[in-house]
């Protein structure tokens, strides 16, 4: 009687812990599964990219073949040309600039507005942090038509440094509020020790708040970047000489000749654009994610 | 160093009045403990003292010049936080020389002040980390030593020890009153704990709803408690606070608790409770001065039988608990002593330590 008894729990135990084992090897199963559909589901671009790419002209138009594979042999012919015979390279250092003048600006902005709409509480300070955030909400499929009288009105128009005006507007506003929620996630007793410690508003942003939010900081710059390096429908309403294009227009607009589309080339020049994105996402990804998740499971 | 004054000091915040009438001075070198219980204020008047919070009445001086419009930076303290505020991007040694980069002290002197307060707080080895890398106690450490290289005038500290496991605490109390004695910086510590505070104090100032109840020695707030809320607030156990009647019995007076049970008070006491014969009045007597009948030495106490509801084995004694009329009372009685819970037990008051409060006023008579 008092053996059964003892033993009741203990194989109820072994049984628990088997079907615990067994319920871990099928949600891994089925994560494997999602997992596998979904990054080939989304491989499938970038690969057709690369193939079209790396073929001939010829091929490209020729329909009997497989588009999904390289039947005349591997040609870098795309990219030479793209390179040296097509304005590529003009946009590609005009967005270089565009992109690095709006970074700098909008990290200026939003990490000094973020640091006083966040920390030195003054009057109306939530309803401006709010309103900040509204202004983001406004896409820039709307936004582009007023923009066009102001960027007109400052004669920037047909200018990449009109870009570099118009682009922090769509910046800066969400860049704010993530530093907000950044700098807000710093305990109170860090600006009061610096506070005695001696420090003054700015020493106390240089020396302690941007060191400390780095992460943030670093997520708001990546999208920043992004955000310039992607932008479409500025570019193609602001802009429309070649000297003065950007990636994202000058690309469609100089390889689309009416009905004629230059699919070899228009894929060669989608890789190299996407090149700078890929590669600095790959470098600071775990900062990105830090910086977006920041301030969500610690107050 | 010097001697800090708060003269009728206050705080309000819109029509909520958080700290009023404040008068307190700390000479030099004194260790000053507010302590009460929270939202008594006592936060509150250390950050104006500090700096970090505006005062709204009245004036505070350090070393005799008058702080209230001065930035925390232009008082010379130092503030030690309950969560350590240490900067989490700097090691050891750039947190505790921060303060004097700011200042512009130059390179010699700061590692000479930084090498001997990590002496002091035996944290040499730790200079070269980053606060992720530390323990509770010494991140508190670090904190400590951020403080004491300023070689301030007053040192602030801001409960320190809440966020340290009971052990750790205890630790840390003894190495904040060994640093008090050797670098000798007038000091205002804030805590809820009432040991805390009795341990480290040369002088406790014990707060209460934005008001200063009592300031004394430790002593003095153990033994003469002038309000009912510092004899209830000082010392573990709490003292009894029974309502009971004083009464007139002849040349002298009784002080009745229940129809059953009713002590005769003290000759030397007769004179101080006279005029309030008659009266409703609580009685106070902090549990170890309710004993066993055999095997001490205090011999003089009137002995009384109760029943014991609960018994609270704590090793180098035992609690008892029973009810007169309803109000529970506590003993502390030798281990080998104790009856168990439901039996009666024969105990004894010594009534040279009781304490008559005024419920009209809360005052102790």
């Amino acid at each position: 009687m008092s053996i059964a008894a003892l033993s009741t729990p203990a194989s109820r135990a072994v049984r628990l812990g088997s079907s615990l084992r067994r319920n871990r090897r099928w949600a891994l199963i089925a994560s494997y599964v999602f997992l596998v559909m979904f990054a080939i589901f989304f491989l499938m671009p970038p690969f057709y990219m690369v193939v079209t790419a790396l073929k001939s002209d010829a091929e490209v138009a020729r329909m009997a073949t497989n588009p999904w594979i390289i039947a005349d042999g591997v040609t870098f012919d795309q990219f030479r040309i793209l390179l040296t015979q097509t304005d590529f390279l003009i946009f590609f250092k005009n967005t270089v600039i565009v992109t690095v003048c709006v970074v700098a600006i909008t990290m200026v902005v939003s990490v000094l507005a973020a640091f006083s709409l966040g920390r030195m509480k003054f009057w109306g300070s939530g309803i401006l942090a709010t309103g900040i955030f509204l202004t983001y909400l406004v896409p820039d499929t709307l936004l582009f038509i007023p923009l066009f009288q102001i960027v007109k009105s400052v004669g920037l128009l047909n200018s990449y440094w009109g870009m570099v005006l118009v682009y922090p507007t769509l910046t800066v506003p969400f860049c704010t509020w993530i530093m907000i929620g950044y700098f807000q996630s710093i305990p109170k007793e860090l600006d009061e020790a610096a506070l005695i410690d001696g420090a003054g508003h700015m020493q106390m942003l240089t020396k302690i708040f941007i060191p400390v939010a780095l992460p943030g900081i670093i997520a708001a710059m990546i999208f920043a970047f992004t955000v310039s390096w992607a932008a479409f429908v500025y570019p193609m309403t602001f802009l429309y000489s070649a000297d003065q294009q950007v990636l994202t227009v000058g690309t469609v607009t100089s390889l689309i000749r009416g009905d004629v589309y230059k699919w070899g080339m228009l894929m060669a020049g989608a890789l190299v654009a996407a090149a700078p994105p890929l590669v600095i996402y790959a470098f600071l990804m775990d900062y990105y994610i830090a910086g977006l998740t920041a301030g969500a499971t610690k107050g | 160093m010097a001697e800090v004054t708060l003269r009728n000091v206050g705080k309000r915040y819109d029509d909520v009045v958080a700290v009023s009438n404040v008068n307190l001075d700390i000479p030099n070198h004194e260790f000053v403990v507010l302590v009460g219980p929270s939202g008594c204020g006592k936060s509150t008047t250390l950050r104006m003292i500090a700096g970090l919070e505006e005062i709204t009445d009245g004036e505070i001086s350090i070393g005799g010049e008058v702080v209230n419009d001065l930035p925390p930076k232009d008082r010379d303290i130092a503030m030690v936080f309950q969560n350590y505020a240490l900067y989490p991007h700097m090691t050891v040694a750039e947190n505790m020389s921060f303060g004097l980069k700011l200042r512009k002290f130059p390179k010699a002197e700061i590692k000479l002040r930084v090498d001997n307060a990590a002496r002091i707080l035996d944290i040499t080895e730790l200079l070269a980390r980053r606060p992720k890398q530390l323990s509770g106690g010494q991140r508190q450490r670090v904190a400590m030593g951020r403080a004491i290289v300023r070689n301030p005038k007053v040192f602030l500290f801001d409960e320190p020890l809440s966020n340290l496991d009971a052990k750790l605490r205890v630790q840390m109390r003894t190495e904040i009153k060994r640093v008090h004695q050797k670098v000798k910086t007038t000091t205002v510590y804030v805590t809820h704990d009432q040991v805390e505070a009795m341990t480290l104090a040369d002088r406790v100032v014990v707060m209460n709803g934005g008001k200063i109840e009592q300031i004394g020695t430790p002593n003095e707030l153990y033994h003469h408690p002038k309000t009912r809320f510092v004899a209830g607030f000082i010392g573990s156990p709490a003292m009894n606070l029974i309502p009971a009647k004083l009464e007139s019995n002849g040349s002298g007076l009784t002080i009745r608790l229940s129809d059953k049970l009713s002590f005769h008070v003290p000759e030397s006491r007769t004179a101080r409770y006279r005029g309030h014969t008659g009266k409703d009045l609580l009685f106070g007597l902090r549990p170890e001065h309710i004993t066993e009948t055999r095997g001490r030495e205090n011999g003089v106490g009137q002995e009384f039988t109760i029943t014991l509801d609960v018994v609270e084995p704590m090793g180098m004694e035992t609690m008892v608990f029973f009810t007169v009329d309803g109000n529970e009372v506590c003993g502390r009685v030798e281990p080998s002593a104790a009856k168990g819970a439901g039996e009666p037990m024969q105990l004894r008051a010594n009534l040279d330590h009781m304490h008559l409060i005024d419920p009209a006023t809360n005052v102790v008579l």
